[in-house]
């Protein structure tokens, strides 16, 4: 064994890799619950890649079918139910990982220098999974499939000059029909996925080069120990291979009992017009969008002019890449700047706040939550400039605190 | 503590965000009694749709067989009680006895398949919608429906409504009670909700089996994490000192 061990690492560097991404890896000790969420969106991706493989070898990619072979897979296909309840609220799951691990990304500091480009790898992984999510929307051609799809491409078609050039193509065809469905198969299924894995995979990289960041948003590599290695660090394997196992199987509660005894979500995990075929004739009342879009939704909603909303969302899209640059406080985590701490807690507010209003239909009565939170949400990253250079700051101690 | 503190801020905050929610969703449908939806009833309404609602609508995703495997109905049961006699097949969806020609001759627009009417609706739309026919003689069905205005479908439960005006009064009582009433069409919900979603059944069975074998599984992991970290612990204590 310890043979082949040699001849296998004289031709492929595993120990090595075991080694700097492991067993030597240092990663600072008081993460809290927060701190699961990395590892659980890997494992959640990885399944939505298994599930989706099983899905696919069912599915019939034409607008005559579609909807018939996503119901053959609920009624006829042994198991068909649970890998598919396992795809679509893998995908709501996932979104409710992300918005913790941003927010706590946020909450203490970690896109700070020098962690820079990795917040805006990361923030590139959420934008590329919001568009796979659409793309798999569109796949199970129930009626909100249908009028998702007209809705988004006209958004296409919006843009000056190469708008409608860009919305043919993306439609393959003037409406959304079976080419729309085989170009979103293949878009989903096969680039845009790989694309996202490729992101990741430089997402960890990045990580593992400039190490954690952790509550208190001290730099553990600056206080090292006579063993070279940080005093407040531990090695990922042994001690948080074993912590995620554990988060793993509590996830997985959650992830079950999902799937057993509430699948749709009360119809915002699996929206109830979804069960209707797609029907050109039949315009839905109003299409709303899957909770963990409805926020943009809304701010895309506050301004009642196509070009002024578009531009709108595609702002508040944009603005956290510049997260980074736009804080100029000396303290990385909230923990010690109660100010900033105030902030974070009304944007996580506003956002779900946001969320809500999204999915309402659009009256008038709802335009001051709209645009009272596209306000907030706007102020918080134009603001963060000023308000980070003469908010108050707390001590930051030397050592991590448990 | 300040941790604990701060997650029940949010959730307090969330909580009242959702609570916002549900209470802008109430409306005045009603709701089937608590605790219908079981087994018996499912297959009490699927009887009672067989006689009643089978001549026009299709639950097509639904395989007679199905009913079988899934409620334990006997087939000779299901031949006799919920075919009909219009060569139906056993391995088949539920079809309706007219074809879609004559549908839409008679009513203008075909009957809809109900296989995912739950889903799309919601149980207590439909519960409301069976109970809320009205005599509108300006209908050419003669029929109208409250929570659906001007709805193609004549009120086939009228054995059991009677007849009913716009404003409540009660023109003809039907042959039942109103109590068997709202139970027969609390049993055809429960029937369409299970078509709707045939997994249910399977689901509530396996779920507290997985629930319990994850749970024994994060238990031996968190005692595994507690053995690894004792050293963690032990180590910062000592330097501390």
């Amino acid at each position: 064994m310890a043979n082949f061990g040699d001849w296998l690492n004289k031709r492929f560097p595993l120990r090595e890799l075991m080694r700097e991404h492991l067993t030597e890896y240092f990663a600072p000790k008081n993460f809290n619950l927060l701190y699961y969420t990395g590892s659980l969106l890997l494992l959640m991706i990885v399944m939505q890649f298994i599930t989706g493989f099983l899905l696919m070898a069912h599915y019939v990619p034409t607008s005559a079918d579609a909807f018939n072979s996503v119901q053959g897979i609920m009624y006829d296909t042994r198991w068909g139910w649970l890998i598919r309840y396992m795809h679509v609220d893998g995908v709501s799951l996932i979104f409710v990982l992300l918005y913790l691990h941003i927010g706590r990304g946020m909450l203490y500091g970690s896109y700070r220098k020098p962690r820079e480009l990795l917040w805006i790898v990361g923030y590139v992984i959420y934008i590329l999974m919001m568009g796979e999510a659409f793309l798999g929307y569109v796949l199970p051609f129930g009626n909100l499939s249908y009028w998702a799809g007209q809705v988004i491409t006209s958004i296409i078609q919006a843009l000056p000059a190469v708008g409608p050039a860009l919305a043919v193509l993306a439609r393959g065809g003037s409406g959304v029909g079976t080419a729309t469905l085989e170009r979103f198969l293949a878009l989903h299924a096969v680039l845009w996925f790989w694309i996202i894995a490729a992101a990741i995979f430089i997402h960890i990289l990045a990580l593992h080069q400039v190490g954690s960041n952790n509550p208190d948003g001290i730099e553990i590599k600056e206080n090292k120990g006579p063993d070279g290695h940080p005093v407040d660090g531990i090695p990922f394997h042994p001690y948080y291979t074993v912590k995620d196992i554990f988060g793993v199987g509590v996830w997985l509660m959650i992830f079950a009992a999902v799937i057993f005894y509430a699948p749709t979500m009360h119809g915002v995990f699996l929206e109830r017009t979804t069960f209707s075929p797609a029907n050109p004739m039949v315009s839905l009342p109003d299409v709303t969008p899957p909770w963990y879009l409805a926020p943009f939704y809304a701010m895309l909603r506050a301004i009642p002019n196509k070009d002024g909303g578009i531009f709108l969302m595609i702002l508040a899209v944009v603005l956290p890449f510049f997260l980074p640059w736009l804080d100029r406080s000396p303290v990385k985590s909230s923990r010690y700047r109660p100010v900033y701490r105030a902030m974070i807690l009304l944007m996580a507010v506003t956002f779900f706040t946001l969320a809500w209003v999204g999915e309402q239909p659009p009256l008038p009565k709802y335009f001051l939550l709209e645009r009272g939170g596209a306000a907030i949400y706007v102020g918080f990253y134009l603001l963060l400039p000023f308000i980070s250079r003469w908010e108050p700051t707390r001590k930051v101690p030397e050592r991590v605190t448990s | 503590m300040s941790l604990i503190k701060k997650w029940g801020i949010l959730a307090v905050l969330v909580a009242g965000v959702a609570g916002v929610t549900v209470q802008a969703n109430a409306d005045t449908l009603m709701s089937p009694p608590a605790g219908y939806f079981n087994k018996p009833a499912v297959i009490a309404g699927a009887k009672l749709f067989a006689e009643h609602c089978s001549a026009c609508h299709a639950v097509g995703s639904l395989r007679y067989e199905r009913l079988a495997s899934d409620l334990g109905m006997p087939k000779a049961s299901i031949v006799k009680d919920v075919m009909l006699p219009n060569g139906a097949n056993y391995r088949m969806g539920m079809q309706p006895a007219m074809t879609q020609a004559e549908a839409k001759k008679w009513f203008g627009l075909p009957p809809p398949d109900l296989s995912h009417m739950v889903r799309a609706l919601g149980a207590r739309f439909i519960y409301t919608y069976l109970q809320s026919f009205y005599w509108d003689p300006n209908r050419p069905s003669g029929w109208n429906n409250h929570v659906f205005p001007k709805v193609a479908m004549p009120n086939v439960l009228q054995p059991w409504s009677g007849i009913v005006a716009k404003d409540g009064k009660v023109m003809q009582p039907g042959r039942v009670t109103p109590a068997v009433f709202h139970q027969r069409v609390a049993d055809i919900v429960a029937f369409l909700r299970y078509a709707s979603d045939p997994s249910v059944f399977v689901r509530h069975k396996l779920g507290p089996y997985v629930l319990g074998l994850l749970a024994a599984f994060s238990l031996i992991a968190y005692w595994l994490k507690k053995e690894y970290w004792k050293d963690v612990h032990d180590d910062s204590s000592k330097r501390k000192k």
